[in-house]
């Protein structure tokens, strides 16, 4: 009884944020829509979706025209509605934004997503047969997004994941608060009435080389997403748990995730807001963010910043962690280092500068860490250029190996990643490959 | 104003249809209500009741029997009785009475409303108010009846003959009326501007406007400017109806109160100060300036780059919006890298929208479709030509108003280029 009681609050404290709209609501919301002609909202979203045509069909309850004007520019539409930061995309360029409040361009396109999945209405077919085939490699949004645009093409696509499940960090990485993992299993289940056949538990280098795949497909596209968290490099770094990991058990295993009463969070990007999320409403008393430089210079988006403010999480700018001091396998405290900001470092921020004696002790019984993602270490091994380590590609998304495509957050060398921007590169990729396809006969 | 008692009826339910539009409820409303279907003794009695209580306001009774000399004037005798200020006469509502040969059933007929109107007359010791149907092709044919059965004043404009809507769902009429549905009264802010017109083309008639009859004007009334306008084009007095179904009686409140700011700001001291002070200016196309020139000028600054006006003047006007990068050059829409993305790109990168105003023909389409107050303006530029009118050109310059090649000849010869 007490176990189902846990389970079900556990689901609630991380259930989604924001409720469904009502129809009335987004109607009303629809109706304040300017309809801008070439649209600002249009040009800011990275798969440039037609935003004021799909919002127009809801405001007219052509809820069906809706998700099908949504879905031909992004094929994840539904997962795109929740974790995209609008306020920096669409909502951000609305021109009624600065007088007004810019319309709810998310909620809205959730409000149609949600009308076609409820309802399981399929609004592309696979296209006629090609005979042509190809292999994907990571079922993430840009894999997703690029067997998608083939398979409706008619090309016979497999996609490749070595994990259990499919739906990349839509699946594993993103706070159900955000995006609950069913968003991401309907999508994926889509993406197979395409006819796109899906292979988990198979990785490239392990259960097949790309010599293999080379034989056996016409083209290949790789979107393998990024390495694992790095060490910090401190002493008790093996006390310390991995923030992806922490994200995983939430949304798949919560009933079993341990909460400290104590949390440190280490690092300040939105992964980071994401732990400090989980740990702050799955019960821990105390959550503090430990972050090296200060504010200014956090990763995280400004509206994350805000939202994690509000949930009572504290932070600590200008510290470094040197130390996890752990009794009896059990963590006590974590040991840090005041700075200072220094001159500007190769990544064009101030380096921090360690304060000299000022040593200090946070109390912590669980510390976490989400520092970033280290470059794919499978460029290396399949001895492909790289721009700054990430995969290099050119404009058609093609990499130094023909017939060999990538995209998401493996070639993200400039610009932040982004869910919305690795489904316009497996969108676009997906053309390229079919262009190939064709060309080549 | 009384709601409408005389002959007996039955009511049906779903009785009101609403047109929403943009999120806005009740842009209008339909009716199939007829008069009032409590008794007859009833009403009477409590017309009498609220005139003993408030006998320092008046009640005008609204009055609508059988087109026969001894109902009325029946009818007539009975209200006066009650103690009533005035009587309207009904001969508006288009459904329902109209059926049985009342209401707009009359209204149409300016012989029928001439008739009736004199037996009315015959009896009536109390102002007498005749209540015009707007379903008709000239609204002063009726009103110039009234005039001649001597009535003491007319009032406009009774609801217009409408289909709501049909249900997508089920294809039954909106509103459904166990299965079945049909025309209604047709009122609210919708019917304003036709309200107007008709109100306008009562002052501006020789016998109506001539004859000096009180109008008591409505259709669509909900603000005080609404108020306003109507006063400004003939009404002396106002009648509000849907705007009150909708909000309440409290909306009268701010009727007086922001008619009265406005008058003040003015300088009107009177409601009479203001009637019909507008009406000078209705004319018809035959008498407009056809030399009378205006351009769209777009104020930069407070332009929030919608682009609505571009696209409006593109594709259904006259395409003279231009945009413009910011290195000046005449951009296409959407001529963005599709590899660009993000607020600061699409912000920055959005091309301005500006008029060539030599190619303005000033038909000021953009300025309405404008989302923002005072950012596109319509400025009157000299054209250069004397003043003239079609009425004088047709007279003066036959040919040019009949002939093509004549009409080209004149406009080069007065420098107008239609591009």
């Amino acid at each position: 009884m007490a176990d189902i009681e846990q389970r079900t609050a556990r689901a609630d404290a991380l259930g989604e944020l924001l409720p469904p709209m009502t129809r009335n609501e987004a109607a009303v919301e629809a109706a304040r829509c300017l309809m801008c002609y070439d649209a600002p909202c249009t040009h800011a979203c990275p798969t440039h979706i037609d935003i004021p045509k799909f919002i127009k069909k809801i405001a007219t309850e052509n809820l069906r025209g809706s998700a099908r004007t949504i879905l031909e520019s992004n094929l994840l539409g539904a997962t795109c509605a929740r974790v995209c930061p609008v306020q920096e995309l669409c909502e951000g360029a609305c021109v009624l934004g600065t007088e007004h409040k810019p319309i709810a361009i998310g909620r809205l396109q959730r409000h149609a997503m949600d009308f076609v999945y409820a309802k399981g209405t399929d609004l592309f077919q696979p296209g006629e047969a090609t005979g042509k085939k190809v292999a994907i490699i990571g079922a993430g949004p840009a894999g997703l997004s690029c067997a998608g645009e083939l398979a409706k093409r008619g090309h016979s696509v497999t996609l490749f994941e070595k994990r259990d499940l499919a739906g990349g960090l839509s699946t594993y990485g993103i706070i159900g608060l955000r995006e609950p993992a069913e968003v991401a299993r309907a999508e994926v289940a889509m993406v197979e009435r395409l006819g796109v056949k899906l292979e988990t538990g198979k990785e490239l280098g392990t259960d097949f080389t790309l010599a293999d795949l080379q034989a056996n497909f016409g083209a290949v596209f790789l979107g393998v997403g990024l390495g694992a968290t790095p060490g910090l490099g401190i002493p008790g770094e093996e006390y310390i748990i991995d923030g992806l990991e922490y994200i995983e058990q939430s949304k798949l295993d919560a009933p079993n995730l341990v909460i400290g009463r104590n949390v440190v969070v280490i690092g300040a990007g939105n992964t980071a807001i994401d732990c400090a999320t989980i740990a702050k409403r799955l019960g821990a008393s105390q959550v503090t963010m430990v972050y090296r430089r200060t504010e200014k210079e956090m990763t995280a988006y400004a509206h994350e910043y805000d939202f994690i403010k509000r949930e009572g999480v504290s932070f600590c700018f200008l510290t470094q962690p040197v130390r996890v001091h752990a009794e009896n396998g059990m963590v006590n405290s974590l040991e840090c280092l005041r700075m200072s900001l220094g001159p500007a470092d190769a990544s064009g921020r101030p380096s921090p500068q360690p304060v000299a004696g000022s040593e200090f002790f946070l109390p912590a019984d669980q510390v976490v860490k989400a520092i970033g993602q280290q470059k794919p270490s499978l460029a290396s091994r399949l001895k492909l250029k790289t721009e700054k380590g990430f995969i290099q590609v050119n404009s058609n998304f093609e990499t130094s190996l023909p017939g060999i495509y990538a995209g998401g957050d493996c070639i993200r060398a400039r610009g932040a990643a982004s869910t919305v921007r690795a489904v316009q590169d497996g969108k676009l990729a997906g053309h390229s490959i079919h262009e190939r396809l064709v060309e080549h006969g | 104003m009384w709601k409408t008692i005389g002959a007996p009826v039955l009511n049906v339910s779903n009785r009101y249809g609403a047109w929403h539009y943009g999120g806005q409820k009740m842009v209008a409303i339909n009716n199939v209500e007829l008069i009032s279907d409590r008794p007859l003794e009833v009403n009477l009695r409590e017309i009498a009741e609220v005139k003993r209580a408030w006998p320092d306001r008046a009640v005008v009774v609204s009055a609508m029997v059988e087109s026969k000399p001894e109902t009325w004037h029946d009818i007539i005798r009975r209200i006066q009785d009650t103690g009533a200020d005035g009587i309207e006469l009904n001969y508006g509502c288009p459904h329902g009475m109209s059926e049985r040969g009342m209401g707009s059933a009359v209204g149409q007929v300016p012989e029928y409303c001439e008739q009736i109107t004199r037996w009315v007359m015959e009896v009536a010791k109390i102002p007498v108010i005749v209540k015009l149907t707007p379903n008709i092709s000239d609204i002063a044919m009726p009103a110039r009846a009234a005039v001649a059965a001597g009535a003491n004043a007319v009032s406009l404009i009774n609801t217009l003959n409408s289909i709501i809507g049909v249900d997508l769902d089920t294809l039954e009429i909106t509103p459904n009326i166990g299965g079945k549905g049909g025309h209604g009264g047709y009122a609210g802010p919708a019917v304003k501007p036709i309200a107007l017109n008709m109100l306008a083309a009562l002052g501006k008639d020789s016998v109506v406007g001539g004859s000096k009859l009180p109008i008591s004007g409505m259709g669509g009334i909900s603000t005080w400017r609404d108020a306003a306008e109507f006063l400004l084009l003939g009404a002396s007095t106002l009648q509000v109806c849907t705007a009150v179904m909708h909000y309440g009686f409290r909306i009268v409140e701010d009727l007086c109160d922001g008619l009265s700011n406005w008058m003040d700001e003015k300088g009107f001291t009177r409601v009479s100060d203001v009637v019909g002070r507008s009406l000078h200016r209705v004319s018809d196309f035959n008498h407009l300036d056809l030399s009378f020139r205006a351009v769209a000028r777009i104020d930069q600054q407070k332009c929030i780059r919608c682009n609505l006006c571009y696209v409006a003047c593109n594709d259904t006007a006259h395409q003279c919006i231009d945009l413009i990068a910011k290195d000046g050059r005449v951009v296409q829409p959407q001529s963005y890298d599709i590899q660009t993305n993000g607020k600061e790109e699409a912000v920055n990168s959005r091309p301005s929208v500006y008029v060539r105003e030599e190619d303005c023909v000033g038909c000021r389409l953009c300025y309405n479709v404008c989302p923002v107050e005072d950012c596109i303006r319509m400025i009157e530029e000299p054209s250069g030509r004397p003043p003239v009118t079609w009425g004088q050109l047709s007279e003066s310059q036959r040919e040019v108003t009949e002939d093509w090649e004549k009409m080209q000849e004149y406009r080069q010869k007065m420098g107008i280029h239609i591009h």
